[in-house]
């Protein structure tokens, strides 16, 4: 290869999971390494903001950018690296849709606050101390960055090139989009990398179309490893969300949560899960209805576990539009 | 509360039953509020909840779905998928913070344009006692209220080395 592609990978809201996936691509790393030099990566190298300020803008080729936009740091350095880089990639389900940390979206900021510093059986703070953006001590005034009202996605703060779905994406699914990074074999702008069917498409287990009488959690039921689970009454992500991940749930008996995000031409997850299911109760009048949809726990957290903060409701631009 | 508040409405109606109501709401000169931007289906049954959601996206203050008595679906049981997708729709809508009177689903025959008149002015009423939607997290909100966290705040300056991440 002539001349090595500059990569940047950063993390902002998620857990670190992502960062571990690229280097659990074993020995594919150093086939990265080979193809790539990676200019900042503060999970495995020494770096610090001045680094980053002082590289030109444009000057890094591909930007993974994992974790969802909670803060106003990590707004600041999404934006830092938009500009200095040619593609932005939304690496993982945090970045590209919200994942798990949006789910916090279903609180107020004070809310969260209140339960982690005060109210949690873990904690011990009398003095009720919560962190603030300004707060005067002996030695002077310290700051800290704003902890935004709403977990946002990437694309809801910076313009994004391309996705790469998965919590964590796989190793497969992650060297697929290196190798179309460094190949220059790249679909459209705002494409997802990653396949155009469903989970449920290559799901190997038997769908009889039956009805459901119940909402089931996992725990409840003898699962027969050979059917649906849907069509046992546990609820599965599969009929929404993008084949790719090998099957990861499935293969141990347990539902698809969704992490691989949306399938191609699916706008809204969640929405799209609700309906599907819907489809499949078996009642006939509203009073059923009714009662089957209170056997079930959580409807908002279960269909849109990694997506809730690319609800239909909750997408729009930071700061307007 | 913003002074004269007009609510927005999207009205899902299905074209057999409760557009006809509607209609006929409309051509017997009955009063009901301007408030309702009508959306026309072919059945109740293919309002999908994308496109609730969609509505609120766009700035709607409420949602109603109307359609076929059950048995009287011009497609036999379109409807029977509306009354399952509603309660989920609801608690749906209220997980995700929107108040239960912004979504309506109702039944209204071709003959009950009194009924459709009557849905629609107690919507419109119960909107505009709460007020517009908001979206959530609106960039102005996103400064902590001092006064809420002001005993906090002192808490945290009068202990020693002002510990604040907690
Ligand atoms: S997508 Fe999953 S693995 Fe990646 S940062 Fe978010 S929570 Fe962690
Ligand atoms: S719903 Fe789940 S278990 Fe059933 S076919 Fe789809 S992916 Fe497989
Ligand atoms: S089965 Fe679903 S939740 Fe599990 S890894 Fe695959 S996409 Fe993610
Ligand atoms: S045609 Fe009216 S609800 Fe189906």
């Amino acid at each position: 290869m002539a001349e090595k592609i500059k990569i940047a990978i950063y993390w902002a809201a998620g857990c670190g999971g992502c960062d571990v996936a690229i280097l659990d691509t074993n020995e594919k790393i150093l086939d990265i390494a080979e193809a790539a030099d990676i200019v900042l990566w503060p999970i495995a190298m020494d770096y610090k903001y001045e680094d980053l300020y002082a590289l030109e803008q444009g000057s890094i080729d591909v930007c993974l950018f994992n974790g969802a936009v909670r803060t106003s740091e990590q707004e600041e350095m999404a934006k830092a690296l938009r500009s200095r880089s040619k593609i932005m990639v939304a690496f993982g389900a945090c970045a590209a849709w919200g994942g798990i940390p949006a789910l916090a979206n279903l609180f107020e900021r004070e809310e969260i606050f209140k339960s982690s510093y005060l109210d949690t059986q873990t904690t011990i703070n009398p003095e009720k101390v919560i962190p603030l953006t300004k707060c005067k001590v002996p030695e002077g005034e310290l700051t800290l960055p704003r902890f935004y009202n709403r977990v946002w996605t990437l694309n809801q703060v910076i313009d994004v090139d391309y996705y790469v779905p998965g919590c964590p994406p796989t190793p497969e699914t992650i060297w697929t989009a290196i190798e179309a990074i460094v190949s220059g074999n790249l679909p459209p702008k705002g494409s997802v990398i990653g396949s155009l069917k469903s989970l449920c498409d290559t799901c190997p287990k038997e769908k009889t179309e039956k009805k459901i009488t119940e909402f089931k959690r996992p725990y409840e039921v003898m699962i027969d490893p050979n059917k649906c689970l849907l069509e046992q009454g546990i609820i599965c992500c599969g009929p929404v969300t993008r084949d790719g991940c090998g099957h990861r749930c499935i293969n141990a008996n347990m539902p698809c949560r969704g992490c691989y995000g949306p399938s191609e031409k699916v706008a809204d997850q969640g929405a799209k899960l609700l309906s599907a299911i819907a489809s499949i109760m078996d009642v006939k009048d509203e009073k059923g209805a009714q009662e089957l949809a209170a056997t079930w726990e959580d409807p908002a957290g279960t269909v849109y576990r990694f997506s809730l903060a690319k609800s239909l409701v909750f997408d729009y631009k930071k700061g307007g539009e | 509360m913003e002074k004269n508040f007009e609510p927005v409405i999207v009205g899902f109606l299905c074209n057999w039953c409760s557009y006809a109501g509607a209609d006929l709401a409309g051509v017997s000169r009955m009063q009901y509020p301007p408030n309702l931007r009508v959306i026309r289906v072919m059945c109740s049954g293919r309002v999908e909840p994308s496109f609730i959601l969609k509505a609120f996206q766009e700035g709607a203050d409420g949602v109603l779905i109307s359609g076929c008595h059950i048995g009287d679906c011009h497609y036999v049981d379109g409807n029977i998928k509306t009354l399952r997708r509603t309660p989920l729709i609801k608690t749906l809508l209220s997980q995700l913070g929107v108040e239960e009177e912004r979504f309506k689903q109702t039944w209204i025959s071709a003959a009950e344009g009194e009924k459709f008149a009557q849905v629609v002015k107690a919507m419109v009423e119960e909107i505009k006692r709460i007020g517009p939607f908001k979206k959530q997290a609106e960039e102005e909100s996103d400064d902590f209220d001092d006064k809420a966290y002001g005993l906090m705040i002192e808490a945290a300056v009068t202990i020693e080395g002002g510990n604040i991440d907690g």
